[in-house]
Parts: C-alpha cells; structure tokens; sequence
C-alpha cells in the first residue's frame, strides 16, 4: 500500500539531490539544475497533500494545491530563462561558468 | 502492482536526479535531468494530477530543457570538465545534504499522517483540466494575472539582458 509517507520521502530525496547539487558543483549551469530539481520535489509534495485530502462532498481531490504547483511551475520556468541570461552575460563579460572564478564581491 | 510502478519511477527519478549532480559533462547533465523530470510526471499521473503531468513534461521536456542544451551548446564546456574536484569543498557539501535528508526523515517519521494509505476518489478518472482551470478563473484570477506580468517582465528582461552593447554609444 502507497502512504502519504512514500511519496514525502521521495520528495525529501529528490530535494536533497537537488540541494547536494548546489553545494557540490562549481558550474553554474548546473546548479541552476539543481534548483529546478529541488522546486520539483516541493511540487511533488504539493501534488501528494492535494491528493491525500479528498473534499468529502465532491470526492475529488484538493485542487488548490494543483494551482499552486501550476504557478510554481510558471515561476520556474520564467526563472529559468532569465538565469540562463544572466549565465550568457556573466560568459559574455567573463568566458567563465566556473563560480570560484566570480568573486569579485568578495573582495 | 501500483507499489511496483511507484517505485520504478521514483527510482528513474532519484538515479537520474542523482546524474544531473555526479556527471561532469553538462550535456548528459541536462538529458538526465529530463529523464527524471518525466519519473516525476508520472508520478504525479500516479497521484491523479493528469494536468499537473501533462504540463510537467511540456514545460520541463519540452521548454526548459531546449533551453539548458541551447545555452550549453552557446557556452564552451571543454575547460570546465577538465578541472580538479576540490575534495574537502565535496566531502563537506555531501556531508551537510546527508545532515538534511537524515531531518527530512526523521520529521517525515514522526508525522501520524505520513503512514495513512491514500482515501479513495469518488470517480476514478477525474475532470481535473476543467477543475484546475475553474479554480484558476475564479478564486486564483488576481494571481493568475499577476503570473502574466511575471512572465511579461521575465521576456522583457531576457530580451534587455541578451542583447548587445551598440558599438556607438
């Protein structure tokens, strides 16, 4: 049998994949991955609460949480596009993806 | 059967989202993070979100991935792959992850809910496009036209960002 708990455990993986992934690597590129990986696994718990809390009357699950994850899903992806962005202007301005290579502000 | 399944896809999710990190080719990165995000779909086609996995594979195979093979294919990778793992840098990230998933866990142990099975639909295919969409145009309408604006700013700001510098200022 399936638990609420399965799919909360798989979420909390995938989160710490995705949150491995921006301490791990120096690519900016792949970081960025990373933290669509990690909005994903706050999706999946979203879409796994919206499904546990069947509206008595209707019989249906809760799709408010389904709206949510829809607006996630938009942010993300508009995020996305204006990361790579700035990625492609960092490069232009720097030949570089390499974060350890970006300090200036440090200094 | 449905237990089998669920652990299919959440193990082609994890053992691809685990790819995207450990490969250090960007390109088998950005497949393998496609290859997980379609383990996410079908999860949620499991969870009765047929919307939710619909758009996932759209939004996520389709869109977001042109786009990370289209700006690696722009950038050159070749130096980067070649540069030396800082290990103590590594050891200590996956050290930390490791702390965190370990609390994941735990909070997901001790949570009575978590071992409750699923309650039933009244339906077993639901009319979720049409739900989604009602909720969207009525209760979510303001945040709704909010998310355009969002999405207006976001073209306008990638469109300013990637444009050249004109060479007479």
């Amino acid at each position: 049998m399936i638990t609420l708990g399965n799919y909360l455990a798989v979420s909390g993986m995938l989160f710490t994949i995705g949150f491995a992934g921006v301490m791990l690597r120096r690519n900016i590129v792949i970081i960025l991955m990373s933290l669509e990986l990690m909005l994903n696994a706050a999706n999946l718990s979203l879409v796994a609460f919206s499904r546990f809390h069947v509206d008595p009357t209707t019989g249906w699950p809760n799709y408010n949480a389904q709206v949510f994850v829809f607006f996630i899903i938009t942010v993300a992806a508009a995020e996305v596009a204006v990361g790579l962005a700035v990625i492609v202007a960092l490069y232009r301005a720097r030949q570089t993806t390499h974060i350890e290579d970006i300090n200036t502000l440090k200094y | 059967m449905q237990l089998f399944l669920f652990w299919c896809f959440a193990l082609l999710m994890l053992v691809f989202g685990a790819a995207v990190v450990l490969n250090r080719n960007p390109v088998a990165s950005a497949l393998s993070l496609v290859v997980s995000f379609l383990g996410l779909a079908a999860l949620f086609m499991m969870l009765d979100a047929y919307f939710i996995g619909i758009i996932q594979v759209l939004v996520y195979a389709g869109a977001v991935m042109v786009l990370f093979l289209f700006i690696i294919m722009l950038l050159d990778f070749r130096v980067e792959t070649l540069r030396k793992i800082n290990w103590p840098a590594a050891i200590g990230g996956a050290l930390v992850a490791f702390i965190f998933l370990i609390q994941v866990l735990t909070v997901i142990g001790r949570l009575s809910t978590a071992s409750k099975p699923f309650p039933p639909l009244a339906r077993s295919t639901t009319d979720d496009v049409h739900n989604v969409g009602e909720l969207l145009f009525t209760n979510y309408n303001f945040p709704l036209q909010i998310i355009g604006v969002l999405v207006l700013v976001a073209t306008i700001g990638v469109v300013v960002l990637s444009k050249r510098e004109l060479p007479n200022k």
